[in-house]
Parts: structure tokens; sequence; C-alpha cells
């Protein structure tokens, strides 16, 4: 298969043979499970259950809210805890509500949905409806609603489905262990999602330091004709939706566009094979597998954990500390978000855990910027790092949003070649936020104001209905003058008038 | 004598013909100025609320086209609105002077609340929601921070609050770097 | 602070970077100082120590950390640089002045490290240049160390300290006298009989700034500082690019008033500031495209300035000039944004399916 080449992009140490050869293994249920109700983009699901409540494992606990939305489902069967506010796993250390489940060892599984015969035969929304009603999320990280991606086929006349299994960050092993040892689930999952969005044509995406997931892979796409298998070129950051779309179609996609306008939609490796589970089995989306590498970890594992578990939990199945950890990191060392403690959930997005050194991060003081031009050079966006940092650092967000600091995904490219150590991509995530909320409330003073404007409209008409109302009935009530009319009339002229 | 006579008026003659096309360019090519009060009154939140302490959004308005008042005074305006008027009238924001509240909104203490209506009557942008001996309460949406609800509580059951940062809102923050100069930062809590 | 990602980073810093540099410089260097002998050593000691002095009294000045910024080493190198741009037998106020235009004004009032727009080492050497044409023109033959002829230390001091270079010892560089001699009338093809060789001039032998004389040594530093990607080919490709081919095509219109293509790379300090001077980072363009046109501009001015203009060597104005020029080269060649036009605009949609 012909490949594109993408722009710019780093070649960072890997380090993936931290737990590349480590098979999945499987987390005994912890003590307790902490299932936010909100772990994917979207609004917050509905709660369900009280405290109190027993529920069976897959039963459903949170229901989504509208379509932009998805549900969550108990991990194991045991009894609600509480419904409390817990740290979520992000950097500001926020709380959220959170549903506290104590697993009663059984792990009895509810009365599932039936699993369809045959899903080739069924209708897409059939299928659209049952990964909505299983919770999947986008396990890339991006943890948006699965069933709304797939329902894109309705909407758009689509070509392939892009399975994106590059898995480009650093240390992440999860997708590629998913592949070497789940290869039929991921393309039975594949194949359901394609029927589901119309596309005739399946490209699963692996960058070339997976050779084995990708032999594997090729040998179970064998059988089907329409599924292929890409090698792409090992290039931070490959796995960039756009930027896999670009390296297999050689198109770019429009800015504020969707790549399923170039016909293409894009899903991870992992929400196939839940997809899978969802259509064949009827389980919803339980459990994930999740990277706990670094060199801070005693033993680097990809372990299969129940959704909901603390992190302190999953990292003391993993050894513990061997070290003390300059940070921990969820997700890769690239963009992944710093954890403010071990006490926060794993949840559906949650592709790795890492514990790095101070070495390994490799981090310095930040020193003048030299002009040197690598972040221009490495920048897949095409845009201008060192000016858009500049202008940040001199508070003009006006510049910074001319030269494209909005279309930044925040890849981390920039501030990993920084010669001086410039923290690039935090400048670019505070501009991205304080823009943001300028927006936002630039909008929301042009509601008040209209909202102002029609109060004033709305009393100088009860003034002039009034005056009227007065005009006409004034030849008959001459004699008494109502004292009350007089002051409401006073005071709504006041008003007017203001 | 004659070459320096020669080069006075040469360079007079040329001095007056530019002059003079330059004075009727300025002349009939001049960009019509835009009503500079009106533009103003139009960026202004519109709730007459006095804050700035000029009786209304017109004043303060007609106050800035003459030059004659500061941009930073508007706290319902917030920071987005002093931005537009820096750009508008291309003034450098003095931001020391602000206090680092940012936004608020107002709060109606459920248990001082008599339900006399008067702040509802007095809110310029419908933001309370309410009936007489009813419970009152602020619709913080369309609440913008003016608190000309908070003078006229009789009960003083109504305070200004900073909006909380929730997992939606919030945004990280300025990297702090060594051997800049520290600037006072106006951090928007919401 | 909480900090934000990326938490990996690659080799690169601003130490290495410079270590890097100065190691590329140095077989030059020491070729050289080796080739002029002590008086050479002497202004090379004096001209790097005045950048760093007064480098530190510019942060004491300035309140920055003296220390901690020295460390960056970026005095260090345009003192180096600056020395290698000198005549080698110079006296040591024309290092101290020097240093003192290219650090104090070059760099420090334009804000320090990073900030300057025009090449500090070059504002040095062309302040001098200007504000003192004779001494900053009296060439010498090379007398390497320790070989017969060559002053000895004691003898070097008087050179260095006492400003008197033995009349016997000064000699023209390869680019002066060849338009001393086009301004007598005698053409190029004659003159140039009198030059030394050209294998002479690549190896070094002969009369010039410690930078100019070596261009294979040079060559071979700059190669290496593009094999460890501290420079990329793009502005010294296309400065000596340029500067060949406009040689070449005039020297082949009328060779008797035009030296070759060949000649004009390997003499002056082409190659020194193909690699060095006009590769610094913050006077150049930041990307791809604008540096080939700023290479192309830097090589076209030498080439204008050595013939038409008054001065022999045009290296360090040409320089200076495209300095000038790189904040709009930036404004106009910024790449392309993903997914939009060169306007800034999002792509069409093609083909709609």
């Amino acid at each position: 298969m012909k490949l594109f080449p993408i722009r710019g992009g780093i070649h960072p140490e890997y380090r993936k043979d931290l737990t590349s050869e480590q098979a999945i293994v499987v987390m005994p249920m912890p003590a307790a499970l902490y299932i936010p109700l909100q772990q994917h983009i979207g609004a917050p699901a509905e709660i369900l259950v009280a405290e109190g409540d027993l529920v069976k494992k897959g039963q459903m606990i949170a229901r989504n809210q509208g379509a932009v939305s998805a549900s969550q489902h108990a991990p194991t069967s045991g009894r609600i805890k509480s419904v409390a506010e817990v740290a979520a796993p992000h950097p500001s250390g926020l709380p959220q509500k959170t549903i506290i489940l104590e697993p009663d060892g059984k792990d009895e599984w509810a009365d599932l949905p039936a699993p369809i015969a045959d899903p080739f035969a069924a209708s897409p929304h059939e299928i659209h409806e049952r990964v909505a009603q299983s919770g999947i999320v986008g396990m890339g990280g991006a943890a948006f609603p699965s069933a709304v991606k797939l329902n894109l086929g309705t909407q758009k006349k689509l070509e392939t489905l892009l399975l994106n299994g590059a898995e480009c960050e650093p240390y992440l092993t999860c997708d590629d262990r998913v592949m070497r040892e789940y290869a039929d689930e991921v393309i039975d999952g594949a194949r359901i999602m394609a029927h589901a969005l119309g596309t005739p044509r399946v490209v699963i995406g692996i960058e070339e330091n997976k050779p084995q997931a990708i032999e594997i892979m090729t040998r179970a796409a064998a059988a089907f004709p329409n599924v292929e298998i890409a090698a792409v070129p090992v290039q931070y950051p490959m796995g960039s939706e756009r930027h896999l779309v670009q390296a297999i179609t050689g198109r770019e996609t429009p800015a504020r566009k969707l790549t399923a306008d170039l016909g293409v939609v894009v899903h991870n490796v992992a929400t196939a094979r839940a997809v899978h589970h969802a259509v064949r089995f009827g389980r919803p989306l339980v459990a994930r597998v999740v990277t706990v590498s670094g060199s801070a970890i005693r033993k680097p594992s990809n372990v299969m954990t129940p959704i909901g578990t603390l992190v302190a939990d999953l990292v003391e199945f993993c050894g513990g500390f061997s070290a003390r950890p300059e940070s921990v990191v969820n997700g890769g060392p690239m963009m992944g978000q710093p954890l403010p403690s071990l006490d926060v959930p794993v949840v559906k997005g949650t592709s790795g855990i890492l514990a790095l050194t101070a070495e390994e991060i490799n981090g310095s003081p930040t020193s003048a910027c030299i002009r040197c031009g690598s972040c221009v050079t490495v920048c897949p966006c095409g845009l201008s790092p060192v000016d858009m940092a500049a202008f940040i650092r001199k508070d003009n967000l006006d510049v910074a949003a001319k030269l494209g600091v909005m279309d930044c995904f925040s890849c981390g490219s920039c501030s990993y070649v920084c010669p001086s150590h410039i923290p690039l991509v935090h400048y670019f995530n505070y501009a991205k936020g304080v823009l943001r909320e300028l927006e936002n409330d630039r909008r929301k003073n042009e509601r008040i104001k209209t909202l102002a404007e029609v109060r004033t409209i709305r009393i100088e008409k009860a003034t002039e209905a009034k005056r009227a109302a007065l005009a006409a009935r004034k030849p008959a009530s001459d004699a008494a003058p109502s004292g009350n009319a007089g002051e409401a009339k006073a005071t709504t002229e006041e008003k007017a008038n203001a | 004598m004659s070459g320096m006579l020669i080069a006075i008026v040469s360079l007079t003659l040329i001095g007056l013909a530019l002059g003079s096309i330059l004075g009727v360019a300025a002349r009939k090519f001049a960009v019509k100025e835009d009503p500079l009060e009106e533009e103003l009154k139009a960026m202004m939140p519109g709730s007459q609320c006095g804050q700035c302490g000029y009786v209304g959004c017109a004043q303060y308005a007609g106050a800035l086209a003459k030059g004659e008042a500061a941009i930073t005074l508007c706290a319902p305006g917030g920071k987005v609105l002093i931005e537009a008027l820096s750009e508008k009238l291309g003034i450098e924001a003095d931001l020391s002077g602000m206090e680092d509240k940012g936004p608020e909104h107002a709060y109606i203490i459920e248990d001082i609340c008599i339900g006399c209506t008067r702040c509802i009557r007095e809110c310029s942008t419908d933001a309370i929601m309410g009936a007489n001996k009813l419970m009152h309460t602020i619709i913080v949406d369309a609440c913008h921070g003016c608190s000309k609800c908070v003078k006229v509580c009789p009960t003083d059951a109504i305070v200004m609050v900073q909006y909380p940062v929730t997992l939606a809102n919030w945004h990280w923050s300025k990297p702090e770097i060594e051997n800049t100069e520290p600037k006072p930062e106006i951090v928007p809590a919401h | 602070m909480k900090k934000s990602g990326p938490f990996a980073h690659g080799i690169s810093s601003v130490q290495r970077t410079m270590f890097l540099v100065l190691l590329a410089l140095t077989p030059a260097t020491v070729f050289n100082l080796y080739l002029f002998g002590w008086p050479a050593i002497l202004l090379f000691i004096i001209t790097v120590g005045a950048c760093l002095a007064v480098e530190a009294a510019c942060l004491v000045l300035a309140g920055k950390p003296v220390v901690a910024t020295l460390a960056d080493c970026s005095a260090l190198l345009t003192g180096w640089l600056l020395a290698m741009s000198l005549p080698p037998w110079a006296p040591w106020w024309i290092g101290v002045l020097a240093a003192i235009f290219a650090i104090a004004l070059a760099k420090h009032t334009f804000g320090g490290i990073g900030q300057n727009l025009f090449n500090p080492a070059m504002v040095g050497r062309t302040v001098m240049l200007i504000s003192f044409p004779v001494a900053m023109t009296v060439w010498v033959a090379p007398h390497p160390l320790f070989s017969a002829g060559a002053p000895g230390l004691a003898e070097a001091f008087a050179i260095t300290f006492g400003g008197n270079i033995p009349d016997t010892m000064s000699a023209a560089s390869a680019l002066g006298y060849i338009k001393t001699e086009l301004s007598r009338g005698i053409p190029v093809t004659q003159s140039i009989t009198q030059m030394p060789d050209l294998m002479d001039m690549t190896l070094g032998y002969r009369a010039g700034s410690m930078g100019e004389t070596s261009a294979l040594l040079i060559l071979a530093g700059g190669l290496f500082l593009m094999w460890k990607r501290i420079i990329s080919w793009h502005i010294p490709a296309s400065m000596l690019g340029s500067l060949f081919l406009i040689a070449a095509l005039f020297h082949a219109i009328d060779p008797a008033r035009f030296t070759s293509g060949t000649f004009h790379l390997l003499s002056g300090a082409t190659f020194l500031g193909a690699f060095f001077i006009a590769t610094d980072y913050v006077t150049s363009p930041v990307s791809k495209s604008g540096q080939i046109i700023f290479g192309v501009g830097v090589g076209l001015l030498t080439w204008s300035i050595r013939n038409f203009a008054g001065y022999p060597e045009g290296v360090a104005f040409a320089v200076l000039l495209m300095n000038s020029l790189t904040p709009i080269i930036d404004q106009y060649t910024r790449p392309r944004a993903f997914g939009r036009t060169r306007k800034g605009e999002p792509l069409p949609l093609e083909g709609k399916p």
C-alpha cells in the first residue's frame, strides 16, 4: 500500500522494551472501585443507583445524558458504598462525582443484552445502539463516545475505517499487546464497525516498530480481502488522527473539519475489541489494558485493569516504586497529564501510568530562546512555536491566536527539541485555555447585553401601555388619581431612563 | 552666489509643491471618523450599574471617547472589555491597579431572603428568578456581576461570590520562568 | 508550579550546541594560531578575555545571574569568532574595542542572548574596520610558531602591546591585492599570478585574518556541525552556491575584471562566514525556505561588495545587511499550517464525497 510522508515530528527514545514482551496480566479485583460519572468527552452520565444498592457485573449504573455522552457500568458485582466527590485523574486534582463500589468477590455478570447473532445482517442503527448501550468510548485516550462516531455513516459518505494501532508514544505497549494477543477480536470488531459505518475498506495502521503485531494482524486479516494492514513509519506523532489519515491517504484534513469529511473514520484498536465484546457477547466496557511503566516502577507490566481501580492499587500490583518518581503521568510522556496523587481512578481513556525519574524526564532550567528554529522544523502542524511562545510570554494572546495557536494539539515535539528547555507546550496550553475562556466570556457578554436590551424594551412598552391606559381612563377618573399608580409610574419611568 | 540662489529657490518650490499635494490629499482622501462614542457605547454591557463611577454606560462611553476615563473601570465588562477598549482606543491597559478578584456573580443567601422582589425589579438583565413572598434565586448564566441587587436588598441577603473552578473551566496557568519581570496577572476564577 | 508535559526531552541543549561549535572551530583555530605565532595567540586570548569581561560587566549592570549566563558559552563563541576575523597581529586595543562593540553594543543593548538583531562578532569587526581602517588591514604572511623569522614571545608582546609590526613582515591579503591592482589598471589575469596558488589558499598558507586562512579545516568543521545536526545545509549551500555562480558568470563574461568562482570561494572569510557566521541562530531566519533566501542574499551581496564597493572583503557587511532583513524574511516564510492554505484559511474539501 502506498504511504505518504507526514511533516515534522520527532524520534524520541521509545523505551518500549520495558513492557513490550510482557504478556497482559489480569489484575485481581481491588478492595474498592471508583467509577466517575464522566470519563469521556461530553455530558456526564446520569446516576441510576444509590448507596447500598447491590449490583452485578456489567449492570448499567449511570446512563448517558443525550447523544454526546456515555453510560457507566459496574466493573464487578458488589455493593454501592457511596456516591462522593473524588479527585479526578486530572492535573488540577479537582473532584468529580464518583460512584464507589465495594466488590463482593463473586464477580457475577448481570443479565446482559443478547448477543447480536449476525452483526453483518443487523442494521447500522442496531449496532450503534448496542455500542451506545455498552458505554464504549475512544480508548486511545481521547475518550470520545464511540457510538456518535459510528453514526457518521448516516451523515457522510464514508470510504475507509482506519484503525489506529500506531501507538506512537514512548513506553506505551497496551495496544501492541492487544493486537498480538487478541488479533481476531480486533479484526472482528473492526469489520462490525465498518459495517455500521458503511465503509467498504478497513485499514489498520501499525508502526513499524511492532513487527510481531504487524505479522499477527496480517495473518488474522488474511481471510478478509477488504481489511488491509498498513505498516507506517515510526515517527511521533504518527498516532495523531489527522496525521495517520495523511499517511494513509495523502490528504490533509482541512482545519475545523473532521476526518470523516474526507471519508475516513478513525478508531483505536482497543475500541474495536470492545465493540466485538459488546456485539458478540453483550458485554459492556468494564476493564482495559493499562501499560504501567517507567524506570521507577519495580515490575513494568501491561495490566488488564477493572475500570475504577485506584492508581495506587495498580502501582502496588506492579511491585510499587523502585525509586522515587519525579512525576507520575497518566498516558504517554509526550501528551500525558501529570497526576496530582495516586488516589485517583483508572478510567476508560487511561492507556498508561508512567512513573518517571528525573533522569528519564531530562528536564533543565529554562534559558533564553536562541531562535534556533528546531521547533519550527519539528512542528507537525506547520506552526511557528518560537513566535507564538514569544507573544504569549508577553501576554499578547491575540497575535498568538492569529499565528494559529488554536490549531496546536499539544503533541510536545517542540518542547522535546528545544535546546533552551522552554516549556513551549505549557505556554500553548495556557494560551488555549485563556483564549477559550475569553471566547466564552465574549459570548456571555453578548447574551447578557441582549437580555439587558430586551428588558429595557419590555419596560418601555409597559410604561407606554400604562400611559395609554391612564390617558384612556383620565376623563373618567379625573377626580381621584390613584396614589399607587402615580408611585408605580414614577419608578418605572426612572428605570426606563437609566 | 547664483548657484546658491538657484538651490534655495528650487528647494523652496519643491517643498511648496509637495506640501500642497499632501494638504490636498489630506482633505480629499480623509477617512471619515465614525462617532467613537457610539461605538464605545455599543461595547458596554448596558446594565447601567454605575460601578465605573459614571451614571450610566453612555456617560462612561462619552468620557472614554474624550479620553477622560481609564479603560479599566468597568467591572461587569471584565478583562474582555478592557482588552477590547485597549485595542479600540490604542491605550495600554494598566492592570496593576485592578484587584485580583476575577469575575463574580450574585448569590442569594436563602435563610435571609424575605421574598420582597426588590432585587428582581432592579436587576438589569432579568437574572433573578422569584415572586412575591417566594424564594428568590440568581440565574448565574445571566448574571454579570454589576451588583446593583446587593445595594437594594433590605436584608443584605445578596453577596457577590467568585465563580468556582471546576474540571470544566480549569486551565493551565502561565508558566513561571525566572528572570522575567513579574506581571500582575489577573487569573480569572471562572 | 504545576508543570505541564511533555515529560521527555531530547539531548539538545544550549551548552551542547555551543560546545560542538567550539569543537568544530578548534582545528582551524589551532592551525592558525600555529601559523601566525605568538602575537596571534596573545590577541586571541585578549579578545576572548575581553568579551567575557564585557559580558560579565553587562550582566552585572542588568542584574542577571553572571556565572550561570556566562556558562552558556555564547560570549566565548562571539569572542572566538571575533578573534578569527581580526588581523592576527593587530594591537591589543583593537581586540578590546571590538569586544566592547560586539558584546555591549550588538548584544546587550538589544536585550542579551537571543534578542540581538545583528551578528555581534560581525558588528565588532565592522565597527573596527570603519573606525580604524589602517590597523584593520595590516595583514601578515604566515610566520609559523618556532620557525625562523617568527617573533618569539618577547617580540610578540612588543607587537601586540606596542603595535609595531615590522615592515618586512606585512603582506597583502589576496582580495586586497587584487583590488589594489585593479585600481592601478592591472587586470586580474595578471595580478592573480602573484597570488599563492589555490592549493596554498585552501590549506591556509597565505596572508589574511585567522578565519580566512584555512578553508579546508573550516570546511571540515562545518561538515562536522552538519553531521551533528547543529546547522543544516541550507545557509552554507545557498551562500556558497550563489557566490560561486555569480562569480563564475561574471568571470566568464570578463575574466580581466572579475576573478573566478573558485577564487571567491577560497579567499577571504567565505567558508568561515558560510558555516559559522551566517548560520548564527539568533540572526538568521528560522524556517528552511527563509534560510535559503538569506544564504542567497549573503552570497550575492558578498560578491557585489567585493567587486564594486570600497572594501576588498564583503562577508561581514553582507551578513549584517541580511541580518537586518531576517525579521521580514521570517514573517513571509512562515510554514503553511496543517489543514490550511498559505493564507491561513481552512483547505477546501476537494471532491466532497
